[in-house]
């Protein structure tokens, strides 16, 4: 099947605006009559819970946590693009638009990455306008920074808490909300299963994380922001209960996933200490601004880094890619890094190399850097140990977030109609390669200004409260719920869940991690299929379903990853060219940058469910280019 | 190193809790508190125990989910520390260690060392927020704010919301926490206009909620994990003047 985007045409400036214009919408006094579901209370379902209710929606509001203010986007800490030029420094909306699109590796939407530039700047507004205590310069005037794959200063952050803080305003909103009655906030529940009637998304199925009790919520329309699938890997930056479930039990339900396998690698982590570790602690990106990265010029130099003298040092970045040096972007980056480390050019022999602030600390003294990056100095030193002032941290690549989501249109809609997807659950906008500073601008645009347009365009062709509680539909997403969990209850095995999550994690870094092959993926497609029949026979979850029981969360999590996992390297397998993160040996230029193959592959790739164990189906969006020039993507 | 542990185990809010005795083997000085307690649990569910609930997810200091209190400790010995945050390297070989909930009237337990928190989101939804719509909004840069000013309400801002504060007051007192936000929002020039309206509703819910009064003991200072200060107590004391002599 070709699928259609439904971009609106017209000149790239003007499309959100025709759009916009072509949206129907519904009166005030009507809105009220129609509800709406969003599961996941991150950036991109906190603001569309906040802009719905506003609007008058009545809104039901779902998160794992406790409080929406734990959503996982509270970890985010470099920053948040907009093309305001307030540097004066040449940035422009068609600028920030161009550097996305060169990001992704033109494998993205243009509409949507254009409108994406565009509601940037409303995004900084909005979000001062909550409170958000953006850093300020002595005038009082907004100040920026730049980022990893950019040439101007286009950033805004909160000291290194940025999504923290963005997030807060967006719980604030909601906060107000839920006061007004508008939304109902349901934390401490799990989406397991998305209700589908007559082909239309009509509502989810819970789990009460405390009781167990699985019940089912009835909507006029779903909007599902559960965030990406990092988590899949075990070993990421992304918070623990980070996972696929909502998206993935969608995708069972009908709706396509597109581009799985594309995922990014965040080149400045905290490298592993022991087998034992449960995620990887990323130092924002922002360090690079100021940090030279590094690495001893002879092989399995075990010295400690203050005694490599200067001609020693080989600053690999500022070498290879002298226009963008430590800014380069992050696939780069990582990958190199990564072989850096392969070719046994470590730190101290080992996996990581020096992020080394001294020629900074000399230039604008300790001070400064201490009011820049003082809280990621202190997160480094209480995992490590190490005080970074006095000698060079030690960062290597981790698994950090996800391009590949549940497929949507330019109206975030999926391929079941009511099903709307939002932020890092859906494909759209970064294409191969999610550029720093744009993730939580894409949750931020999809929740406070896109959705509010564009679901009321959906809502305005359905009647309201139409849906019936009791429909057989609802009874059976239930039924199955509680069947799968008793099935897993049951199998009463020997192997923790997480022991089958290590195991995965480990299959899918290795072949279908940052650097990828024909033959790795091959042996990944052949390595999960048995460790999945495994779990269905040996895992072991202790205590019942009708209580608080985390065993049981973690293993539903992980015997999705066991299904999800087979698709992104499926997807890999097939897409055989290299763009952004996704690196195919076979595919590289001959100085080991990535070659795409736009002949054949300038398209987005969305996988349709035919059955566990079984092929599924791809369908093709082809992606058209008609204002940016299809160009290699060259950093040197 | 090996450690004995003593772990707060109860089943839910209506049942009897008691400290449960167990061993944690083979422990290395690199992994967090949590990925220590990952290891015990693991250990009790290959033999078909049933493993200690706790509260995280980030594990990186920053979304306030863990909440133990250790050796007496919200968040345990470390300064400026979260749970998640705290290693084993600050520990000895043959430590006993108590492990144990958040305790506080407001909190009540759920299981083991989950605790409800809820009070406190209810706290913010009585009006801890500035009451602004999506769009139409000024220029960011048509409001000037001081840099001065913006610090402080980023130092304000910086409060994750555990909830160790109040574990730590005698008086189960929420005002740390809720000076937090009052601070935060105090300091900048958006939303001021209802300033009066907003502390007088927060410290009316904060009362509601069950959250004792503040006596100055500078427990939360010490507990709080992200050097949140009492200065800010003072500084919604004088919000809550100003709001009481305003009306
Ligand atoms: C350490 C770190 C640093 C980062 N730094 C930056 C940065 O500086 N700039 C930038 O632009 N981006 C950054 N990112 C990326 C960015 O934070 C995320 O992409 C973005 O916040 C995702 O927002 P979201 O709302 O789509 O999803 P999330 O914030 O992930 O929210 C999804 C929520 O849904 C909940 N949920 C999941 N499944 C279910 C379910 N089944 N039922 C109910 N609820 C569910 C989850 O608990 C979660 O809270 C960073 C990411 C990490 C991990
Ligand atoms: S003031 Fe400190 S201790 Fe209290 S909730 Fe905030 S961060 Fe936690
Ligand atoms: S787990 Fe997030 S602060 Fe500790």
């Amino acid at each position: 099947m070709i699928l259609d985007g439904k971009c609106p045409s017209g000149p790239l400036a003007e499309k959100w605006d025709r759009r916009r214009h072509e949206l129907k919408l519904i009166s005030p006094a009507n809105r009220r009559g129609y509800k709406i579901i969003i599961a996941g209370m991150g950036l991109a379902g906190a603001s569309a819970a906040a802009a719905l209710g506003e609007l008058g929606y009545n809104v039901e509001a779902f998160c794992l946590q406790d409080s929406p203010r734990r959503g996982h986007s509270i970890a985010a800490q470099g920053g948040i693009n907009a093309a305001k030029n307030y540097p004066n420094d040449g940035d422009s909306i068609l600028r920030l638009f161009y550097d996305t699109i060169k990001g992704g590796d033109f494998r993205a939407r243009e509409a949507n990455v254009y409108r994406l530039a565009m509601l940037s700047n409303n995004i900084i507004d909005q979000c001062v306008a909550q409170g958000v205590p953006f850093a300020r310069d002595y005038a009082g005037y907004l100040e920026n920074r730049s980022f990893g794959g950019a040439q101007v200063s286009r950033t805004f952050y909160a000291r290194g808490q940025t999504g923290q803080q963005l997030l807060l305003g967006a719980y604030g909103a909601l906060s107000l909300q839920i006061k007004a009655r508008t939304v109902t906030l349901h934390p401490r529940k799990e989406m397991l299963d998305l209700v589908v009637i007559d082909g239309k998304a009509k509502g989810i199925t819970v789990r009460d994380m405390v009781t167990g009790e699985i019940k089912c919520f009835e909507a006029d329309a779903v909007c599902i922001c559960t965030g990406g699938y990092s988590n899949i890997f075990y070993l990421s930056t992304n918070a623990m209960s980070s996972n696929v479930t909502a998206a993935y039990r969608a995708f069972k339900k009908g709706a396509f996933f597109a581009n799985p396998c594309f995922m990014q690698i965040h080149p400045t982590c905290i490298p592993a200490s022991g087998d034992r570790q449960s995620k990887l602690t990323l130092m924002s990106e922002s360090l690079r601004n100021d940090g030279r990265i590094w690495a001893p010029k002879n092989k399995g130099d075990r010295r400690a880094p203050h005694e490599i003298p200067e001609h020693e040092r080989d600053y690999f970045l500022e070498r290879m890619y002298p226009a963008y040096g430590n800014l380069a972007p992050r696939d780069i980056a990582s990958r190199t890094v990564k072989e850096i480390c392969d070719n046994g050019f470590g730190a101290g022999g080992g996996r990581g190399v020096y992020l080394d602030f001294a020629d900074a600390i000399k230039r604008s003294g300790r001070d400064k850097i201490r009011e820049r990056y003082g809280n990621l100095f202190e997160m480094y030193e209480k995992i490590t140990g190490e005080n970074a002032y006095n000698q060079p941290m030690r960062i290597y690549p981790a698994p950090h977030y996800t391009m590949g989501g549940l497929w949507v249109d330019y109206n975030l809609q999926s391929s079941i109609p009511g099903l709307f997807v939002l932020g890092e659950a859906n494909f759209s906008d970064h294409g191969a390669n999610r550029l720093g500073a744009s993730a939580l601008m894409q949750g931020l645009a999809d929740g406070y200004f896109i959705i509010p347009y564009t679901i009321s365009d959906y809502l305005a062709e359905t009647a309201p409260g139409k849906v019936n509680a009791e429909h057989s539909e609802f009874k059976k997403s239930r039924d199955d719920a509680e069947s799968y969990i008793k099935k897993l209850l049951s199998v009463k095995g020997r192997k923790t869940a997480s022991e089958f999550h290590r195991e995965l994690g480990r299959i899918l870094w290795d072949n279908v991690g940052m650097v990828r092959s024909e033959e790795g993926l091959k042996k990944a497609l052949q390595l999960i299929p048995p460790l999945r029949a495994e779990f269905r026979q040996n895992v072991k979850i202790t205590g019942s379903g009708s209580e608080l029981n985390q065993e049981l969360e973690r293993a539903g999590r992980i015997a999705d990853f066991l299904e999800f996992g087979e698709l992104m390297a499926r997807d890999a397998l097939h897409r055989r060219e290299s763009c952004g993160a996704h690196f195919r040996i076979e595919h590289q230029t001959q100085d080991g940058g990535a070659r795409r193959n736009d002949e054949n592959f300038c398209y987005t790739a969305a996988w349709e469910f035919k059955g566990v164990d079984r092929e599924p189906e791809l369908h093709k969006e082809p992606l058209k280019f008609e204002n940016v020039e299809l160009a290699a993507r060259s950093y040197k | 190193m090996n450690l004995t542990l003593f772990v707060w185990r109860q089943k839910g809010p209506d049942e009897q809790g008691r400290l449960e005795r167990h061993e944690a083997k083979n422990i290395s000085p690199e992994m967090s508190f949590l990925e220590m307690l990952d290891a015990v649990n693991e250990n009790l569910v290959k033999n078909g125990k049933e493993p200690i609930a706790f509260d995280h997810d980030c594990r990186e200091g920053i979304c306030g989910s863990c909440s133990q209190v250790i050796n007496g400790v919200p968040h345990g010995p470390k300064e400026k520390t979260t749970v998640c945050q705290l290693h084993m390297r600050h520990f000895k070989d043959g430590d006993a260690i108590y492990i144990e909930p958040l305790r506080a009237k407001a909190f009540p337990v759920i299981k083991d060392l989950i605790v409800d928190r809820g009070a406190l989101d209810r706290i913010i939804q009585s009006g801890g927020y500035i009451s602004v719509h999506t769009g139409g909004v000024p220029d960011a840069n048509a409001v000037l704010i001081p840099k001065e000013a913006a610090e402080a309400a980023m130092d304000a801002a910086e409060c994750i919301g555990c909830g160790a504060c109040v574990a730590a007051c005698p008086n189960g007192s929420a005002m740390l926490f809720t000076a937090a936000k009052v601070t935060h929002l105090a300091m900048l020039p958006q939303g001021r206009i209802e300033s009066a309206r907003r502390v007088c509703m927060m410290t009316e819910s904060m009362l509601n909620e069950g959250f004792g009064n503040c006596s100055n003991h500078y427990e939360c200072q010490a507990a709080c994990p992200k050097g949140i200060k009492v200065q800010f107590i003072a500084k919604l004391n004088r919000e809550f003047l100003k709001a009481v002599f305003k009306n």
